[in-house]
């Protein structure tokens, strides 16, 4: 069995959906977040066992108003969508097929699905005709850390002449022509892996990747209407991110080779999938890979509140963000730093300097506070 | 083949044909690649049109700069100069041009240079002909200010330098064509994207072992080369040295144009005492041993004005300073050192001794100006472990709509001038 | 982040409250503030479900939309607010007094403005973009609504806007004025949840500060203070109270919807009196004020503006308003970061760790110093301080002094720990210093290299001058290219 595997459990991998694989640069060097990541760790199951269930919810207002607005912009074969794309890329689009991928009949496996949506791009690609051609959920592959990861099929890839666009429908507002910066950013991170998924496609068929555009087509509600508005995103530079995310997973071995074997994260489901593992036992195999807890995994990592009381408990800095960790010139705990502001502790070799501004910090602070 | 010295006059003459053709002609110079000689160039062939012209540059320094070349190369063109009431005349411009704080006060130059700011004081009368200096340094409130006072201008600047900032928050504009926040090249192409763009293709001041790295690493998609030959500049000591860390890691930059002086890996505060010392003596150690440069320009002595220190921060800076920097070096920020050439530099790593980068210190035109400020040898000093802050370093900048993306991406950036300088690594000798 | 508000941090952490940030107020408090807590439909950029204000602690208003998709109640909410905040506008612009200025004609100004308090930042965003929503639209034609919804946009857009000028009291941010002047034991991140922040701030009785923000964090004790609601409660009980309303259109359905969305708010709106008397603890510092009457005059501005019956605030700037609004904004940061720190030896203190700014002790002074001949001998009084402070200035800068605003004076030499300045400007005419305008041996003096002196930024073209470079002259504005029939749905 791979070394994977075993630190997972006998559960298969939790699929990496896009948006799993666009939060893997949200806090690359923390090696207990690779390996729970690399090993398919349901990581928000592990929370939940731990008592550190992750902060994250959904509100079904959210929901709702998102799959409406959806189906509002696929209705009737796209209709809408392709009015946009129209406008938005200045080209005269006679006619456009619109091809649901997800609709293959039966229940078949993803694998099965991903050859429907090979084939079909292979397709797509040799044709040369003018026409643009819509392509629904299709389903796209890419490979993480040696694992094949279906990705959710919630965009649209487009074709028009021999170019792929990917679209991105997503119910956050553009009003007068801006939106709220970290969400569009979250939607660029996630069209960038579908980017990524789909010229690796193409590059395995055969066809050239440079034919899938670095601009995707990002489609929001305009204004407070629910008419929607299409504008251009241009994806590179999460691309190179996420390419370089990628590469980093594939190095992964490195940091599990170091773990003891004996370690797993397996919760040991029982026959109605709760799991029977003892919570200390699995906080102590949690604890065996290094965290490097920041403020920021507070919305990016389900292990969060476990982590961040970690940190507390060992009166790191860390808890107190990055750029208080910067101003202390790297002292990593608490107890430390106060210890060498009032001088109680005699600075160790490397620390004279950020000694001298601490106690100088406090002495201005008794001086005058 | 043609050489590099005919194919960037043919960018010049290229430029020159342009200018009546178009309201405006952008050229992109990088770093060294004879900026002032085209805007010297382009200034006494429209001044040979016989109407008038304005020059507009950024800061006085560079206006002084421009008239002392100008009066130099075109000694029948009348020079004036617009400044502030308190500003003091250099000695190097006097009697090189007419001196007023108005226009009335110069008589009536062929050609008139004042900075951005002072330009936009002066209304009264429309111009021909303009030529705006650092174009790319220059935020585009500064041009809408004193566009209306010219009819066709030529942009010349550098688009891989620090881009213009403020200190307030400017989201709400994020996304607009006339953004104030943005370049001035960026909003006047935006609204005229049908002017042409020159690239002047050849750097005169780097040498042959700098062109290529700074070239990849912040000019991906515009490249550039050397003018000068692998074996046509030579850096060399008079003065033996002594095997210490610092003697080898200057001879590692004279022999090969550049040196990673690498201290051990520790997470420091900004004004990393270590770090501080070390550029400081290497900048004394380097004098002391009395260099000598060989290059087109000839033989020359390497004295302390050819030698600059350039840092992130300000407070870098001044610790530097009072760490003792032999009199005439030049100590600076990244900002300031724009556009400014020396034979030598000692530069701070802006990532040295962190434990994460923020923006400011990953913006690849801070990095840009402190590599390309050299004729000869750039010496590097930094922490080890920049390596695996890049490695670990979130990637979370958020994205605004309708706003370009600018390139390089400075974590590449970074990254490419890292895996060169590891070929340069000179390991700090342990303390005493 | 200073050292000295890192330090701070490290502090809190240690002692389980938060650390004074600051000696006095520096941000302006009305007496009689307004208090508004709106709440968002998830997933709609502008859709109110409800929202809580008023100028009494003890009876807050409460506005509810019981279905928030319904266009005609989110309007009908708008004119219920414009009919609390308009009057509270009106008020204030009864009484004036009459500014004099040199040069030019005096000119009536508000005793007071209005001074509208939200919890924090996302409800600043919040207000912009209900402005933006309601501002354009018309009282007569299709899709008419009250006559007060446009006035309103207008005013929250004016509100939104100010909120943008640093250092401008007239709608403010609980958490960021809290976070002005105390250091908690978490991250800023943190911070920006107003029960967390003020558990850090006032725990209760028997609670550390951080035991109380841990407990704040629970949305089930601590609702979220906005417009966010928390998606448990939206699951559980905001989604089938607006269903039954749906169904029904009942009052008793309505009032159920009002009394699940009061459970959200109320305990918000008593954490925005405590914050307000958090902030009222503290003396105000004196540029509050002086920034509170630059708050003032745009106030009378706008209101006056309002009355000539000026059009709505366009959508975006143009490239002239954007460029002058620019300056303006930086010239309040630079003014306001400097008043701030002469204002306050807590704020200042961040500058004498990083050697911009020295606080020590005179050792010697040559008052009657004159540096020049003849007709161009100018005063140039000397003196030479003594400080331990780590001074990172070099010779010839500018440096302003909390003991003396106005005067200025620059540095000639450093000398390990003396520092010699000469007074160039604001210490009298003539020959003879003013008398005290010197400090004497033995003073305690600080002195700084920050400046809220101003430049006036040269002229910029008339909008219909827009010069080529900047796309031209943009079309004549005019609000009726706004189409009223843009929906809000």
């Amino acid at each position: 069995m791979d070394r994977l595997d075993r630190l997972r459990g006998p559960v298969p991998p939790r699929p990496h959906d896009a948006r799993a694989i666009a939060a893997l640069a949200a806090n690359p060097g923390c090696a207990r977040r690779a390996v729970l990541d690399a090993a398919g760790v349901d990581k928000d199951a592990t929370a939940a066992h731990l008592g550190y269930p992750a902060p994250f919810g959904q509100s079904p207002f959210a929901i709702t108003r998102g799959n409406a607005f959806e189906s509002l912009v696929k209705e009737s074969g796209c209709a809408e969508l392709l009015r946009l794309l129209r406008e938005l890329l200045g080209l005269p689009i006679p006619l456009a097929a619109y091809t649901d991928l997800g609709d293959v009949g039966g229940n078949p496996s993803a694998q099965v699905r991903h050859s429907h949506t090979r084939k079909l791009l292979d397709k797509a690609a040799r044709d040369s005709d003018d026409a643009g051609t819509l392509y629904d959920h299709p389903l796209l592959r890419l490979e993480i850390a040696g694992h094949s990861a279906y990705l959710e099929p919630d965009v649209v890839a487009f074709r028009l002449g021999g170019r792929f666009h990917i679209v991105e429908i997503k119910s956050f507002a553009v009003v007068d022509g801006q939106a709220e910066p970290d969400k569009v950013a979250a939607a660029a991170r996630q069209a960038a892996v579908y980017v990524l998924a789909l010229m690796n496609t193409l590059e395995e068929l055969g066809h050239d990747p440079r034919r899938v555009s670095h601009e995707v087509v990002l489609v929001c509600p305009e204004n407070f209407a629910n008419r929607p508005a299409a504008t251009l995103v241009d994806v590179r530079p999460q691309l190179a991110v996420l390419r370089r995310q990628l590469a980093r997973m594939a190095r992964v071995g490195a940091i599990v080779d170091e773990l003891p074997p004996e370690l797993t994260f397996d919760l040991a489901p029982d026959a109605d999938g709760v799991p029977t593992r003892p919570v200390a036992e699995l906080r102590e195999a949690v604890r065996g890979v290094d965290a490097r807890y920041a403020p920021d995994c507070l919305s990016t990592c389900d292990l969060c509140f476990f982590c961040r009381d970690e940190a507390s408990a060992e009166g790191s800095t860390d808890l107190l963000g990055r750029q208080v960790r910067d101003a202390l010139g790297g002292v990593a705990t608490v107890t430390e730093a106060l210890g060498l502001a009032d001088g109680s502790l005699t600075p160790g070799e490397g620390q004279e300097e950020i000694a001298r501004l601490l106690r100088l910090a406090d002495r201005i602070y008794a001086e005058v506070g | 083949m043609i050489s590099p010295a005919a194919e960037a006059s043919a960018v010049v003459d290229a430029v020159l044909a342009d200018l009546p053709r178009h309201r405006g002609v952008v050229v992109d110079s990088p770093p060294g690649a004879g900026k002032s000689t085209l805007v010297v160039r382009a200034a006494g062939h429209l001044a040979a049109t016989g109407e008038p012209l304005m020059i507009i540059a950024q800061t006085n320094e560079q206006v002084d700069d421009l008239i002392v070349r100008l009066a130099e190369e075109h000694p029948g063109v009348s020079i004036g100069r617009l400044s502030a009431a308190d500003y003091a005349v250099p000695q190097r411009i006097m009697g090189k041009a007419s001196i007023g704080t108005k226009l009335p006060d110069l008589g009536d130059p062929a050609v008139v240079v004042a900075t951005a700011d002072k330009w936009a004081w002066a209304g009264g009368r429309t111009w021909p002909w303009a030529i705006v200096d650092e174009a790319y340094q220059m935020r585009s409130d500064k041009l809408l200010r004193i566009a209306g006072l010219f009819e066709r201008a030529l942009f010349v600047g550098d688009p891989g330098q620090l881009d213009p900032f403020t200190i307030v928050d400017g989201d709400r504009w994020a996304g607009l064509s006339w953004d104030p926040l943005q370049s001035a090249v960026a909003v006047l192409l935006r609204h005229n994207p049908g002017l042409p763009v020159h690239r002047l293709p050849v750097s005169w001041r780097l040498p042959a072992s700098a062109a290529p790295v700074v070239s990849e690493a912040f000019y991906p998609f515009t490249g550039f080369t050397a003018g000068t030959g692998p074996g046509d500049r030579r850096l060399s000591f008079t003065v033996g040295g002594m095997r210490t860390a610092y003697d080898r890691a200057l001879e590692e930059a004279a022999a090969t144009g550049w040196a990673l002086y690498e201290l051990p890996s520790r997470h420091t505060v900004r004004t990393d005492a270590e770090a501080v010392q070390a550029v400081a003596v290497l900048a004394t150690r380097l004098l002391q041993r009395a260099p000598v440069t060989f290059s087109e320009r000839g033989e020359r002595p390497v004295t302390p004005g050819r030698v600059a220190i350039g840092a992130a921060h300000r407070d870098q800076v001044a610790a530097i300073q009072a760490a003792g920097v032999p009199d005439g070096v030049t100590v600076d920020t990244a900002n300031r050192l724009q556009g400014r050439e020396y034979d030598v530099t000692i530069i701070l790593h802006p990532l040295s001794g962190r434990r994460d980068a923020t923006a400011f210190h990953l913006e690849s035109g801070r990095l840009c100006v402190l590599a390309s400020r050299h004729r000869h040898a750039c010496v590097v000093v930094a922490r080890a472990g920049i390596p695996e802050l890049l490695d670990a370093h979130p990637s979370a900048e958020t994205v605004q709509l309708n706003v370009p993306v600018k390139f390089p991406d400075g974590w590449e950036a970074n990254q490419a001038v890292l895996a060169h300088l590891s070929g340069h690594r000179i390991e700090a000798a342990p303390p005493r | 982040m200073s050292t000295l508000a890192a330090l701070a941090r490290l502090r809190a952490v240690h002692t389980g409250t938060a650390q004074r940030l600051a000696t006095v107020r520096h941000c302006h408090l009305s007496e009689r503030p307004m208090v508004f807590i709106p709440l968002r439909l998830a997933g709609e950029a502008a859709a109110p479900l409800a929202a809580m204000a008023g100028t009494d602690p003890g009876h807050p208003r409460l506005l509810v939309v019981p279905q928030p998709r319904d266009r005609d109640l989110r309007f009908a909410f708008a004119a219920e607010l414009a009919e609390i905040l308009l009057p509270y506008f009106e008020g204030l612009q009864k009484a004036t007094e009459t500014v004099e200025r040199r040069g030019a004609e005096p000119y009536e100004r508000c005793v007071d403005a209005p001074q509208v308090i939200v919890p924090g930042r996302g409800a600043v965003a919040f207000v912009q973009l209900l402005g933006r929503s309601t501002r354009f639209r018309r009282a007569e034609g299709p899709y008419a609504v009250h006559p007060s919804v446009p006035v309103l946009g207008r005013w929250l857009t004016f509100l939104a806007q100010r909120a943008q000028y640093p250092g401008s009291s007239l709608l403010l941010a609980a958490t960021e004025a809290l976070s002005l002047h105390w250091a908690t034991g978490q991250s800023t991140l943190e911070d920006a949840n107003l029960a967390s922040l003020v558990g850090w701030i006032d725990p209760p009785p028997g609670m550390t500060g951080a035991s109380a923000a841990r407990e704040a964090e629970d949305p089930l004790v601590w609702p979220p203070a906005g417009p966010a609601t928390d998606p448990g409660f939206d699951t559980e009980v905001l989604a089938p109270a607006i269903r039954a309303y749906e169904e029904t259109r009942s009052d008793r359905a309505a009032a159920r919807v009002a009394e699940a969305v009061r459970s959200q708010l109320e305990p918000t709106w008593r954490l925005m009196w405590r914050a307000i008397g958090l902030l009222g603890t503290l003396p105000a510092a004196p540029g509050a004020a002086a920034r509170w009457e630059g708050d003032r005059t745009s106030f009378t501005g706008f209101a006056a503006q309002l009355a000539e019956g000026g059009p709505p605030q366009p959508k975006r700037d143009g490239a002239v308003g954007a460029a002058s609004r620019l300056a303006r904004m930086e010239r309040a940061q630079a003014s306001y970061d400097a008043q701030r720190a002469y204002d306050d030896p807590l704020v200042m203190a961040a500058y004498r760790l990083t050697g911009e700014a020295f606080t020590g002790t005179v050792v010697a002074t040559e008052p009657d110093r004159t540096e020049g001949e003849g007709r161009g001998r100018k005063l140039r009084p000397l003196v030479t301080v003594r400080t331990t402070d780590p001074v990172r200035l070099a010779p010839g800068t500018r440096l302003g002094t909390p003991e003396r605003r106005g005067q200025q004076a620059e540095v000639v030499a450093i000398d390990g720990e003396h520092v010699t300045l000469k007074i160039v400007k604001g210490m009298g005419r003539g020959m003879a210093a003013t008398p005290g305008a010197v400090p004497e041996a033995g003073e305690r003096v600080c002195y700084a290299a920050l400046t809220d002196e101003f430049q006036p930024p040269a002229s910029l073209p008339a909008p219909e001058e827009t010069p080529w470079t900047h796309g031209g002259p943009p079309p004549e504005y005019s609000p009726a290219d706004d189409e009223p029939e843009e929906e809000w749905s």
